[in-house]
Order: structure tokens, then sequence, then C-alpha cells
């Protein structure tokens, strides 16, 4: 129909555009490569010494010969299940806490000030007190990720739930919604978005915390391999693993926000 | 029910009235919106309320549709008073679109149906399309708000509201978003759906042309705080002429009433 005619038109006039507009993605590599061969140059020309740093080359040579023994896959596994675990277990409870206190007045006086402040404790302090609880097993760590995760999903969607539209709570007044529903089809869809929002907070904090945890009470692990790295004084690992950080931390990222996309652009 | 022929001869005192508002007082903090309020709508009667802005029209049907908590006064539904329940029978239009952003058109409309009904059902299906057909919107039933213009989303607004089928229907100004045509063919919709289904109408407006064509009675709402400043029968049979001197007639009596 209309649309047609529409395209039509548009392939008539500038034909750059489009194409340019299909390669700004790509310009967010520019710098990065850019830094890599900079990196590259300063630690083959000497100006920092390779036990500091080795070359890019040398951290990838490390990944791969990682990867090819099979070693890389058992700490990226358990690192990501405790990611996947602790962020999973802080949501749920981020949502059922922030869910009472967005709802209930009461709920909100009672919890929100202790929370508030509680949010505020560095995740590095947690862990002795959380290993002198639950040993150096998985629950300390889970744990403890879960306690990052928790706090963004809680705040964002208590705020969320409690500045739904007035007007629209009337609206369900006088349809007479009921409780459930009004809170199945008014409540939770408005503050969806704001759930959404602590999610991606809480899957990055929830990264933080699990290197947090690793670094101190692990044998295996990206963060294990990370603290291994320096106790064996090989920067190639070190900086291999915050790489690897860096990509699941991104790509973890990236899952959540297309999510977000998806269930809030339409 | 009272035949139309009898119910605008007697207008209020014709069997129990279907709202009764005695002495109402609305108050918001410092401003006394509404003083002195009294009203009394027969069941099946069509009733318009016009005045000047802020003079407190959609103060009145908030207090009816039981969504203010707080005022002095008598207000009941059926003999049941608003804020013990009475407003269960209430639906209202309001003056916004109020519509759910997230949610097309047809969902919007599905929110004004009644809770026994499930929304899921064929015929429930069938009744929203049907009300969109009825509101011109047939087309954009997947259409979200954002995607819609000011009067589009005040007929669906109207279509929800309708959804509910109530006793007692409120109406905001439904169509003061409305071009000429549109607003004429939603007037008479209005009309049918209030014949076929016996439902008590107080429609609020700003358009006196709109409130002697449509009602059976215009109550004239002045002064701040606002009272009853008058009453307007229009003792006329339907289906009506827009152009009937008489009509104009009363339209001219509406405008000075209301001291224009
Ligand atoms: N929530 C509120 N808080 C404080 N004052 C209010 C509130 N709602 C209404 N008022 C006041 O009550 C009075 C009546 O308002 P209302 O909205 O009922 O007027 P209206 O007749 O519907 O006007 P309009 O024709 O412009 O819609 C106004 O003086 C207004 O300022
Ligand atoms: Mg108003």
């Amino acid at each position: 129909m209309a649309t047609d005619a529409g395209t039509e038109t548009r392939t008539i006039g500038p034909v750059a555009a489009p194409s340019i507009d299909r390669f700004r993605p790509l310009l967010g590599l520019v710098v990065p490569a850019a830094l890599v061969v900079v990196w590259h140059v300063v630690v083959a020309t000497g100006v920092i010494a390779a036990y500091q740093l080795p070359t890019p080359l040398r951290v990838a040579e490390t990944l791969y010969g990682l990867a090819a023994s099979g070693e890389l896959w058992g700490h990226v596994a358990i690192t990501l299940q405790r990611v996947v675990l602790g962020a999973g277990l802080g949501i749920a409870v981020g949502v059922v806490f922030g869910t009472a206190t967005g709802l209930s007045r009461t709920a909100s006086d009672l919890l929100d000030p202790l929370l508030q402040s509680l949010k505020n404790i560095p995740s590095l302090a947690w862990v002795p007190l959380f290993l002198l609880w639950f040993g150096i097993g998985e629950t300390a760590k889970v744990l403890l990720i879960a306690v990052g995760a928790f706090f963004p999903v809680y705040l964002n969607l208590s705020t969320g739930i409690a500045a739904v539209d007035e007007e629209l709570l009337e609206v369900a007044e006088v349809y007479d919604l009921g409780r459930i529903e009004s809170l199945r089809r008014v409540v939770f869809p408005a503050a969806l978005p704001d759930l959404l929002v602590g999610i991606r907070g809480g899957v990055g904090l929830a990264w933080m915390f699990v290197v947090a945890a690793e670094l101190i009470a692990a044998s295996q692990g990206i963060g294990f391999l990370l603290s291994d790295g320096r106790t064996l004084a090989r920067p190639d690992i070190i900086v291999g693993s915050i790489l690897l950080f860096a990509f699941l931390g991104n790509c973890s990222d990236v899952a959540v926000k297309e999510v977000r996309d998806r269930v809030v652009g339409r | 029910m009272s035949s139309d022929a009898d119910g605008p001869a007697t207008p209020t005192e014709s069997a129990d009235p279907v709202l009764a508002v005695d002495g109402l007082r609305k108050r918001y903090d410092d401003t006394v919106a509404l003083d002195g309020v009294d009203l009394a709508v027969a069941d099946g009667e069509f009733v318009a309320v016009v005045g000047p802005s802020g003079c407190g029209k959609s103060t009145l049907l908030r207090v009816l549709s039981g969504l203010e908590a707080e005022f002095d006064g008598r207000v009941a539904v059926d003999g049941t008073d608003v804020r013990d329940g009475g407003s269960d029978a209430v639906g209202m239009v309001f003056q916004e679109p109020r519509l759910l952003d997230w949610a097309d058109v047809r969902e919007n409309v599905a929110v004004g149906l009644p809770a026994d009904v499930d929304p899921q059902s064929p015929a429930a299906r069938d009744r929203v399309d049907d009300l969109i057909e009825t509101i011109g919107l047939d087309g954009f039933a997947e259409s979200h708000p954002d995607e819609l213009s000011g009067g589009m989303a005040q007929r669906v607004a109207l279509a929800r509201g309708l959804a509910y089928d109530p006793s007692v229907l409120l109406l905001d100004e439904p169509f003061s978003a409305l071009d000429r045509l549109t607003k004429a063919d939603q007037q008479d919709h209005l009309l049918d759906v209030w014949e076929a289904r016996d439902t008590t109408v107080v429609l609020v407006t700003h358009d006196v042309e709109e409130a002697v064509y449509l009602a059976d009675r215009v109550v004239v709402l002045g002064g701040q705080p606002g009272s009853v400043a008058s009453v307007v029968d229009v003792d006329i049979d339907r289906p009506r002429e827009r152009a009937d001197p008489e009509l104009v007639a009363l339209r001219r009596e509406v405008t000075t009433a209301l001291g224009r």
C-alpha cells in the first residue's frame, strides 16, 4: 500500500544516507581498536615492561591456550552459574520486597529505612561475614551476589509501583477491577519499565559482587583466575580475566537491554 | 420503567430517584468546590449538567462515582450511600481519556467490561469489537494510545465506559475533542444505547446545543463554590430535530441561565 510507495521514493532519494546509518554502530569499535594498537606499540617498544603488561597478542594466546586445554570453560561455567543463581535470587527477593513496599505504606515505613541504609554497605564489607556464616562454599558466594542484585531491583520497583499514575488507579476503581486485576492490568504493567531498569542494574552489580566473592574465597571461577594470575605473576592471565569479565558483563547487559526494549518498546 | 412521556413532566418527584444528592458540600483544602448542591435524577433519566469552567462539574461526577471519600451532605445511588458501595452501579467516562498506554485499543476498551465477564471469551471479544466499530475506530483495534489523535483517544475512553454497561453512566465532556460530524454521530449513538439499555445518564458538557438536544433536563451549575443555579426541562419528544425552533428557544434559555 502506501508503505510501498514510501520505500520506493526513498530509494530514489539520497542512496548514501541509509548505508552510513547501517555502519554507525561500528563507530563504537574505532576507539577500542585504536587503543589496542597503542597498547601493542607501547609494550612492543618497551615503554611499559612486558612483565607488567603483556602484548594484546600474548593475552589472546594465553586465553586461547586456556580454552584449548579446557581449563577456561570450568572457570567460566562456575562464574556464570554463580551470577545466574545469585542474580536470580536477588531479583526474586527484590520483586517481593519492592512489590510489598510499593503497595503498602505500612510495609514501606517498616522496611524502607532499613533497606535504604543497608544498600550503602560496600560489597566487600559483606564478604567476611558471609564466609563466617556460610563457609567458603557456593552458598556464601551466591548469597553475596544476591545481595548485590537485590537492591537495584527493590529500589526501582518500589518507587515504580508507588508512582503509578493516580488517574489510572481511579480508572481501575471506577470500573471495579478489584485488587488482583488492577495489579495485573494496571499497576504491574505501569511499573514494568522501572522493574527492567532495576534488573539491568541488578545484573550489573551481580558481576561486581561475583568478583568480590571469587577474589577472596574461591578455587575456581574467573575471579579466582584473576587472583591466581597475580600469585603466579602472570599479567597475561590477569588482563585476560579482566577482558573475560568485560565480555561476559557486556553480553548480559546487552541481553537484558534487548529484553527491556522488546517489552517496553511496544 | 417510567415512559419518557411522564418522566420529564414530573422529573424529580416520580418514583424514587436513582441518584439523590442533598446538601452536598465538597471542599479541597482551602477551595470549596461545591456547596449546597441538591439534585435528584430519576431512573432512566438523561440529565445534562452545564456550567462555567471551574464551577465543580467534574467534582460532582467524582463524588457521584464514589472517588471522593470525604464530603458533607448525602449522596446516594439507589438509596445506598456512594461511600457504602452505592457507587458500584456507576460507571464514569473521565474528562481526560486516561488510557493505558502500554495496551492496545481493544485491551483498553476491555478494561470496562464488567468483572463477571471473561475478557477472553468470544462474546466479550465481539462486544469489544462492536464498540470499537460504533466509535468509528475499526481498523485501530491493535493501535496503541500514542498512535491515536486526541479525539480518537476520547472515543476509546467512551467505548470503555459503554463496555461497563452500568445502570448509571456519568460522562464528563465525552465529545469535547470531536469534530461536528463525528460528535453528532456519537451523540446519536449514545442516545441509542441509553434507550436500549435503560441507562440513567448524567452528562457534563460545555456545549449548550448538545445539552438540550440530548437531555430530558439541563441542570445549570454556577457560582464559586458551585451550586445548582437553575434547571431547564426539555420536554420534547425524540427523535429530535437539532434545528427544532423549540430546542433553539431552550438553548437560549440555558444560555441566559449561564449568564451570558
Ligand atoms: N484535586 C483537587 N484539589 C484541589 N482543588 C481542586 C481539585 N479538583 C478540583 N479542584 C477545584 O475545584 C473547583 C472545581 O473543579 P472542577 O474540576 O470540578 O471544575 P469543572 O466544572 O469540571 O471545570 P471544567 O469545566 O474546566 O472541567 C475548581 O476551583 C478547582 O480548582
Ligand atoms: Mg471538568
